[in-house]
């Protein structure tokens, strides 16, 4: 919770000015007590109905002050509240952002998503009644002990003994509880990720016929989580009856002390009431900040899953800031544009190495294809070019220089990369090409046709001019979330034409032309291949027709370079590359 | 919008009343507590009215019947029982609220397992997520407060009420004719707010829904270099959220002051009448006798503890009305979700198949997924027992349409499917998809094990069965490399496994299956040839006397089908074995020999 206190900064003068009226307000309702003792023991035994009605003016007056006081209050604490809050969001958003594929790997989605949405809401509640009411109880607390030693000291000793009793049990939950909320919470994370599984797969499990045994497995979920927060809440209910017990007790033991005390002279009736006013209104705020607790406990519970994603740092070390790889600086050595040195690279907490001892160089402008069996480390490979992961081992350099060294943004900025899932996104054909536009390069707002231009090129090359044209708008046409009104084959031309847009200098396919047909893929090739003489290119694919012509074919066979060449070379020297090759072509059937 | 509330609020009720035993007794406890908690006060007046002066306290009970020592002994005991009462009642609350949260969101999730897969297609998962987690949350919350707010204050107020009239009448009136004023207050700010509410709701959902979205390709986004685009978009729902957020807590927050300021009030009265009444003292005459008589300092104090007493529900009450405001709000996004339209009925005397013999007839089906809109029209086909059927065509042209009509995750707007001679509609849909195997290029695995996901189709397979299947499948191999082997927990988000990898899982569960009808879309597309070369091996021993539906791109894999459909716009263009076909120089003579271009 600490840890996130930094995001109250903003609003330093809401946090402060919020408690300060509550308290203010909480000071005029401490005086209620001694103005009603004031008219039994003047107003009532002095039989004096004028000093009555000036004690009940001040009653009011006090009730009007106070109103206004409480408002003010409540004005700053909302303002401060959802403002922290939506600091807080933006941060722990970007922040997600800024995390590397490996922490992404570690999290999960769902944690990530809880973590967006239900924490930061418990939160904001919390922090919202933390400014409202956390300092008013405490403080009506000690100040009706203050005004109880005003009164009668030997009586006030009462509360002395009575406060930190009572702090010790509601704290004392307190503490036992905020660890029975977390794990209230992670039980609530695997009903989510239960029930988002249920919507991705829905077409898998209603093939199967697994409807009912997905709803019991969702029930028993369901069923551990009522049952853990059915023990936290009995737990929690406690608070309630054991404080009742302590204070009302307390009020005995006031009132015989001071029924002694009025025997021998010492107090008067009406401060009798005074004390055991005071001691109810203790009990009334306990109860309040009690409830109060059990709210705050959730939210420091959330607060903390926040905190640890917020900890947790990327493991990517950044690049020099100041570095820009398109200054046209000389390369350091004279090798090629791409080199991969000795590379080897293991995914954390995995045991075997992905890829061990890959070592292969490029030069600028060449097409390369990466052909190998499943799970063989093709797109493992091609992930370290982006730095979304780091080699253990070795070294890869693009342009001279270790990928390392260059800054994230302007190292991937050079990179268009086709996943072998291709993600659109909710929004327009255009929007969605425009991510791949590089920032600067693009209109912020609305379109310019120099754009449009650019957009409708890079349709063409990925093949998806056609259907985009007789899509409805066109570039306008509203693309849903997931692509699901596209094809899988729409979909992934369309990610192509996002990669091909920003004209990168390293382009990166993924086996991203499998939901393609033959003929749409060589023409897609060629257009690639057309586009621009500069343009290194990466295809990774299972065809072989796919990379057959490319300058340079790496084969990859569990994680190990089987064989690197053209196809005419690897035909004839390259086991694993003559099995993959006939067992797609039959001998002599090419062309 | 009011009628809609109405009947939200019925819908909630209706599912309280499954536990309506324990809501007895938790309104029994309440009463319990109440009456208990109001009846201390009056000991305590007592008390005080044994206090009188130096030398005039009654301890042993000389002056009146009871004296502070016995009193001191009932006031004991009621604080036992009250705290006793309490802690059951809040209790029974906790076991309500959480069994009927329980209940909705096992509703939710049920109906999400029987909404059209259009619903599906149509929202995004974030969204439905939040109202199954988020929107049940706020629910609960609201709910448990309502209850063990709600009941006790309702009944304190009567309690109060009763007690306050055995001991005076006049100011027993003053109080019940000015408290009503909060309760205005209250209501007025409620009605205010629940649009505020319902646009926060609303809002949120959208945050959701771009979170969902993003975060869940996280991976994209970062490779695209998008992390400010992205960010601004948040910001812009953010900055929204913040403004609607703070309206809707700030006016909702403003209950509290105002009907605490209306309490005040009548405490301020009470206190006024009351003294005077207490001056007045032994000669209760005209007005005073009037308004109940005279009072004690003790039934003063008594009263003015009442006086909170009975106020305190009512700002409790507007403070829990408020928050039930904002449950209800969610409570409604829940029930849309439950209340959505679900996939049309089963038929209420399905037809069952007991052995599927293979032939699938299509007569004239049409479909479109928006009206009006033509996708697949007047479309024929005849499919013999065993007969393996390949579809091929341009991308987009309904080769994936067609298996969402063949499994009916989608209706045929007109036309009919025939199954072994049976109308598919007449079929339940279970019953239909038995007859299926499928395999889709999108690969989905549960989270669970290895062999959990292997049997999903087939629970009883035994350990050998599970393995014939993965060795089948081609996926031994890789399984047995992993840490935990057939028991390493696998899930959809995780990375541990290649796409290929995941395939050939899936592929896996099918080989497990044995169903009489195959449909692969895709289901190698991410396997490498030389892995797919063996599993078409033990797939061309599985299709042996099958009927089976191939969508696939590699032709390869296309060329042994017996009958190769291509289809363009929905339609099928041609028709025949890959002979045949090539020989007419057509369209797939084009496709097939385009892959050897460079």
């Amino acid at each position: 919770m600490r840890k996130l206190l930094v995001y109250l900064k903003d609003y330093k003068k809401e946090s402060v000015l919020g408690p300060l009226f509550k308290l203010l307000e909480a000071s005029f309702e401490l005086f209620v007590p001694l103005v009603i003792a004031r008219i039994v023991d003047t107003g009532i035994s002095g039989k004096d109905y004028g000093f009555v009605w000036k004690m009940g003016g001040v009653l009011l007056l006090l009730a009007a002050v106070g109103l206004v006081c409480s408002v003010t209050a409540q004005y700053f604490a909302a303002k401060a509240a959802t403002g922290f809050a939506t600091s807080l969001r933006h941060s722990l958003f970007s922040h997600i952002q800024s995390l590397s594929y490996t922490e992404m790997d570690k999290l999960g989605t769902a944690a990530m998503i809880t973590r967006m949405t239900s924490d930061i809401n418990q939160v904001q509640s919390g922090v919202n009644l933390v400014l409202r009411l956390f300092l008013r109880s405490p403080f009506i607390v000690f100040g009706a002990m203050i005004m109880a030693f005003t009164i009668d000291v030997k009586a006030a000793f009462i509360f002395v003994v009575t406060i930190p009793l009572l702090s010790i049990v509601v704290f004392g939950i307190m503490l036992i509880s905020i660890p029975l909320y977390k794990k209230v919470q992670a039980g609530l994370d695997r009903v989510l990720g239960r029930t988002r599984e249920n919507l991705t797969g829905v077409r898998v499990i209603r093939a199967f016929n697994r409807e009912d045994e997905e709803l019991e497995a969702f029930a028993e979920e369901n069923q551990n989580l009522t049952r853990m927060q059915m023990f936290v809440g009995r737990f929690s209910a406690c608070m309630n009856p054991v404080t009742y017990i302590i204070v009302n007790a307390a009020t005995v033991v006031l009132i015989w002390t001071g029924a002694v005390r009025v025997d021998n002279g010492i107090l008067t009736q009406g401060e009798v009431i005074a004390l055991v006013n005071y001691m109810s209104q203790i009990l009334v705020e306990l109860v309040k900040l009690a409830n109060l607790i059990i709210t705050v406990t959730k939210a420091f519970a959330c607060a903390d899953r926040i905190a640890g994603v917020l900890d947790m740092e990327s493991s990517l070390p950044r690049g020099e800031a100041d570095f820009s790889p398109r200054d046209g600086e000389k390369r350091q050595d004279g090798g090629a544009y791409i080199q991969f040195k000795h590379v080897d690279f293991s995914y954390q907490d995995a045991g075997a190495d992905a890829l061990t001892d890959i070592d292969f160089t490029v030069e600028k402008g060449q097409t390369v294809g990466i052909i190998g069996g499943t799970g063989s480390g093709k797109t493992t490979l091609v992930h370290l070019l982006p730095r979304f992961y780091d080699a253990s081992k070795g070294e890869v350099l693009v342009d001279g220089r270790s990928v390392r060294e260059y800054p994230l943004a302007a190292l991937r900025a050079m990179i268009g990369i086709v996943m072998q899932k291709s993600v659109l996104f909710h929004g327009t054909v255009r929007e969605n090409l425009r991510w791949g536009i590089v920032d600067g390069e693009s209109e912020p707002q609305g379109t310019s046709p120099a754009e449009d231009e650019r957009m409708w090129e890079a349709l063409e090359i990925a093949q998806a001019k056609e259907f985009v044209e007789k899509k409805e708008g066109g570039l306008a046409f509203e693309i849903e979330q997931g692509g699901k009104n596209l094809s899988g084959g729409q979909r992934q031309r369309m990610a192509i034409a996002r990669a091909v847009v920003r004209r990168p200098e390293i382009l990166i396919l993924d086996d991203s032309a499998s939901a393609l047909d033959f003929a749409t893929d060589a023409a897609l090739r060629r257009a690639i291949r057309n586009a621009s003489e500069d343009m290194t290119v990466f295809i990774v694919s299972q065809r072989a027709a796919s990379i057959m012509y490319a300058d340079k074919i790496l084969v990859l066979d569990d994680g190990r370079i089987a064989g690197q060449g053209t196809h005419e070379e690897l035909l004839k020297s390259c086991e694993v590359y003559q099995e993959i090759y006939y067992s797609q072509f039959e001998r002599g059937e090419q062309v | 919008m009011r009628e809609g509330k109405k009947g939200t609020l019925k819908k909630v009720l209706d599912h309280i009343s499954r536990y309506r035993w324990i809501l007895v007794i938790s309104i029994l406890l309440a009463a319990l507590t109440v009456a208990l908690t109001l009846y201390f006060p009056i000991l305590c007046g007592r008390a005080i009215d044994c206090i009188i002066g130096p030398g005039e306290v009654d301890f042993t009970g000389w002056m009146v019947n009871e004296g502070l020592y016995a009193l001191a002994k009932k006031m004991a005991v009621v604080i036992l029982l009250t705290a006793l009462a309490q802690w059951l009642m809040n209790v029974c609350n906790n076991q309500i609220t959480y069994q009927v949260i329980r209940d909705v969101r096992e509703e939710a999730f049920e109906k999400i397992q029987k909404l059209p897969l259009k619903y599906i297609d149509g929202h995004s998962y974030g969204d439905i997520v939040s109202r199954i987690i988020a929107d049940v949350d706020q629910f609960a919350d609201g709910l448990l407060m309502g209850f063990t707010q709600l009941f006790t204050g309702v009944i304190t107020i009567l309690g109060t009420l009763g007690f306050m009239l055995s001991i005076n009448v006049g100011i027993t009136l003053l109080v019940v004719v000015m408290t009503p004023l909060s309760l205005f207050v209250a209501k007025f700010i409620a009605t205010r707010t629940h649009d505020m509410f319902l646009l926060q709701s609303k809002t949120r959902g959208e945050q959701t829904a771009l979170i969902d979205e993003m975060i869940g390709n996280q991976k994209v986004v970062q490779a695209y270099g998008q992390e400010n685009r992205v960010l601004g978009r948040f910001d812009e729902i953010n900055g929204r959220l913040e403004k609607c957020s703070l309206r809707a807590i700030f006016f909702s927050s403003l209950t509290n002051p105002c009907t605490r300021f209306v309490n005040n009030m009548v405490y301020a009265g009470v206190a006024i009448l009351g003294a005077c009444l207490a001056i007045g003292g032994g000669h209760a005459t005209g007005f005073i006798a009037f308004l109940g008589g005279a009072v004690t300092v003790g039934e003063l104090s008594c009263l003015l503890s009442y006086a909170n007493q009975y106020t305190k529900p009512f700002n409790e009450i507007s403070g829990v009305i408020t928050e039930l405001q904002n449950a209800l709000a969610c409570a409604s996004r829940i029930f849309e979700l439950i209340e959505e339209e679900p996939q049309s009925p089963e038929p209420e005397h399905p037809a069952v198949v007991e052995h599927f013999d293979g032939s699938v007839t299509l007569d004239h089906v049409s479909f479109s997924y928006v009206p009006g809109q033509h996708l697949i029209e007047d479309f024929n086909l005849r499919v013999k027992k065993g007969e393996r059927v390949a579809i091929v065509g341009p991308t987009g042209c309904g080769k994936t349409t067609l298996i969402n009509l063949l499994m009916r995750f989608y209706d045929v707007n007109s036309g009919r499917i025939f199954v072994s001679g049976t109308d598919i509609m007449e079929m339940s849909r279970a019953g239909l998809r038995d007859g299926y195997g499928m395999v889709l290029q999108e690969t989905w695995l549960k989270t669970g094990t290895i062999r959990e996901n292997i049997a999903m189709a087939r629970e009883d397979a035994t350990e050998e069965e599970v393995m014939e299947a993965a060795k089948a499948a081609h996926a031994h191999s890789f399984i047995k490399r992993l840490p935990q082997g057939y028991d390493t927990v696998v899930s959809e988000d995780g990375d541990s496994l290649s796409q290929g990898q995941k395939q050939l899982l899936c592929i896996a569960r099918v080989m497990l299956a044995l169903p009489p009808m195959l449909i692969l879309d895709e289901a190698t597309s991410s396997i490498d040839t030389r892995t797919e070369l063996k599993i078409q091996n033990a797939f061309a021993k599985m299709m042996q006397g099958r009927t089976s539906f191939i969508v696939a791109h590699r032709l390869s894999t296309i060329k042994e089908a017996d009958i190769i459909l291509v289809m363009k716009d929905g339609n099928i263009i041609e028709q025949g074995d890959h002979r045949k076909l090539l020989s007419q120089g057509g369209f797939y003579a084009n496709l097939y020999n385009s892959q050897f271009a460079k």
